[in-house]
């Protein structure tokens, strides 16, 4: 385990106790774990404190597990080129909660929170211009969700009747093929019937 | 008339998407005061397809290829962030020889996107002859891309754990002797710009970007370099075996156009000090790791032997399993820090793989950077700091 980085944790929690809610250290990399509500103060006191100066945010995306109470995870990854340190910050949030937008803080979140809000439906509140960034206009949908289909629900073509691209549900000549490797045997074997008898 | 009619009214114009100088399919909608700009606003997801999504469906061998397929101009570098990701969350690292076969194709492709990048941006701004000079010098980079993969362009060469196959014989000394060529043409394309008098009153003092502008939104690589900041993830962070090659970081003073293209010219000179340090100090040796759970065992071994057989069919239909984690990688791309957050759940699927892309935040930049400016300097700016979508949109 890294040493530097422990003791930057620690000083980080020390410094904001009732925000941060955990920390760990997978991989040699520092993850906080932080309430959604106290996004903004932490992040500029990861910026701003002498020991952090994480002044570059590098990234946000947003990550999805169905199966939890709260959905969506929205990650933010900072990097400051002071002491040479990068810092992952977490926030969980349930569908269709909002998340404090980090714009306030670094100018450059606005478009990866564009880019979370059109994947995944995360909205962010106080974001000034929270369009839709990479899908096409007029889409409908969250496509990185779990729950949406890899082949979405449109595709597109041109009409030669009516000269321009129309959108039509999706027809697949060949069933989508997903292999399941973590069960050994898929379906039923013939005899299994007997064995659930 | 009185004063107000007479003021003029903003409008809006569309550049792109299809423009020769949008480097691709951007669709900018320019806010103009006049002909001075106002407010730029990229829109962009033309080139969308998905590769995040596409790649929770595959496994990770098979999520390699669509790294190639990010920023086309510079292919390998971006595999080395994947693999380099799956490799940490293994728990391996590849051998020396293919740390150091890495080292040199990954700056093959710096030089291959440096190359497109001034020159091309050099004929935005009006100078064709550089484009035609670098270009030809393009094609023996994609050569030597050819030989160690096969293909020109979607390498797909690299490997969680090493390389596919190891460079044939005389590739070394080929790409030895492209490095003492390749300066002097590099100095022709220098003689043509460097002190230019039409390109230098395109490009000195347009789109300046202080250090702290460029630090607040985000910039990274050559554009970050020019504002001022000596920041270069193989130095700072070495991955591979930069720490033990010797090379220097150019940057700019004034961050503006001409400092951006200047970095990159200067790159170009380390990388190829770089390639011939990769050659000079490369070790003989295997290039993949030596566990057939995750490479595949060789071929004249699966002809005899029945455990390898095996191996090799688990590998090319299930892949290997990653222990739960997750991690954020970066590396130095040409363009600045490109970084793959991977997450994994113990399948042989990421669970969540997300691209961080230099130009992405660039472009985001290119707003600020514009203000201000006239139309004809939104193609120079644009051309400098250097975009490709196959990045942006992912």
């Amino acid at each position: 385990m890294n040493q530097a980085l422990k003791d930057l944790g620690d000083g980080i929690v020390a410094a904001l106790p009732e925000h941060v809610t955990a920390v760990e250290q997978p991989m040699d990399e520092l993850v906080l774990r932080v309430h959604t509500a106290s996004l903004p103060r932490v992040l500029t006191y990861l910026r701003d404190d002498a020991q952090c100066q994480f002044k570059q945010l590098m990234d946000i995306c947003g990550v999805d597990f169905p199966d939890r109470e709260k959905r969506f995870e929205v990650v933010y990854n900072l990097l400051s080129l002071k002491h040479n340190q990068r810092v992952r910050v977490k926030v969980s949030v349930g569908e269709d909660e909002p998340v404090p937008s980090a714009v306030g803080v670094f100018p450059c979140a606005a478009w990866y929170e564009r880019e979370a809000w059109d994947m995944y439906g995360v909205p962010f509140a106080d974001n000034p211009d929270l369009r839709r960034l990479l899908t096409d206009y007029g889409f409908d949908g969250h496509p990185l969700r779990k729950d949406f289909p890899l082949t979405g629900f449109v595709e597109v073509r041109y009409d030669d009747n009516q000269k321009r691209v129309i959108y039509e549900p999706v027809k697949l000549t060949q069933d989508f093929r997903s292999f399941d490797f973590l069960s050994p045997w898929e379906g039923m074997l013939p005899g299994d019937e007997k064995a659930t008898k | 008339m009185s004063a107000a009619e007479a003021q003029i009214r903003n409008y809006t114009v569309n550049f792109g998407p299809q423009h020769p100088a949008a480097h691709g399919v951007l669709r900018l909608v320019l806010e103009m005061g006049g002909e001075v700009v106002e407010r730029t606003d990229p829109h962009i997801g033309l080139l969308h397809r998905g590769t995040e999504k596409l790649i929770e469906y595959k496994t990770y061998m098979q999520a390699v290829p669509y790294f190639d397929r990010l920023d086309y101009v510079c292919p390998l570098n971006q595999e080395h962030a994947f693999v380099l990701a799956a490799e940490k969350l293994l728990g391996i690292q590849a051998p020396p020889r293919a740390q150091y076969i890495r080292v040199l194709y990954d700056e093959i492709g710096r030089i291959l996107n440096h190359i497109l990048n001034t020159t091309a941006f050099a004929m935005d701004v009006g100078a064709g002859t550089p484009l035609l000079y670098g270009f030809e010098e393009r094609e023996h980079l994609l050569s030597f891309y050819e030989r160690l993969s096969g293909s020109r362009f979607h390498a797909a060469a690299y490997r969680v754990g090493g390389i596919s196959q190891d460079m044939p014989e005389g590739l070394a000394e080929d790409i030895i002797a492209w490095t003492e060529r390749y300066p002097k043409v590099l100095n022709d394309i220098e003689s043509l710009l460097n002190e230019n008098r039409i390109f230098k009153q395109r490009t000195v003092d347009i789109g300046i970007v202080s250090t702290d502008t460029a630090m607040v939104w985000g910039f990274t690589g050559p554009n970050l370099r020019a504002s001022g900041v000596p920041w270069d993830l193989r130095k700072a962070q070495p991955y591979a075996v930069y720490d033990q090659l010797d090379f220097d970081i150019p940057i700019g003073k004034n961050g503006d156009c001409y400092d951006r293209y200047m970095v990159r010219i200067e790159e170009m000179k380390q990388s190829v000090s770089l390639m011939r340090q990769a050659i000079e100090k490369m070790p003989k040796g295997p290039v993949r790791v030596d566990n057939n759970k995750i490479t595949p065992p060789h071929r004249p071994e699966m002809k005899k032997s029945m455990e390898a057989l095996i191996h090799h069919f688990k590998l090319f239909t299930e892949g290997f399993h990653v222990p739960a984690g997750e991690t954020y990688t970066a590396i130095e791309t040409p363009k600045g820090e490109f970084a793959v957050y991977l997450i994994a759940d113990g399948t042989n699927r990421p669970y969540r793989c997300h691209i961080r892309a230099p130009a992405f935040a660039h472009l985001q930049g290119l707003d600020v950077m514009s203000k201000g400016h006239m139309l004809a300097d939104i193609v120079a700016n644009l051309g400098s700091i250097d975009i490709v979508f196959g990045e942006v949109d992912r």
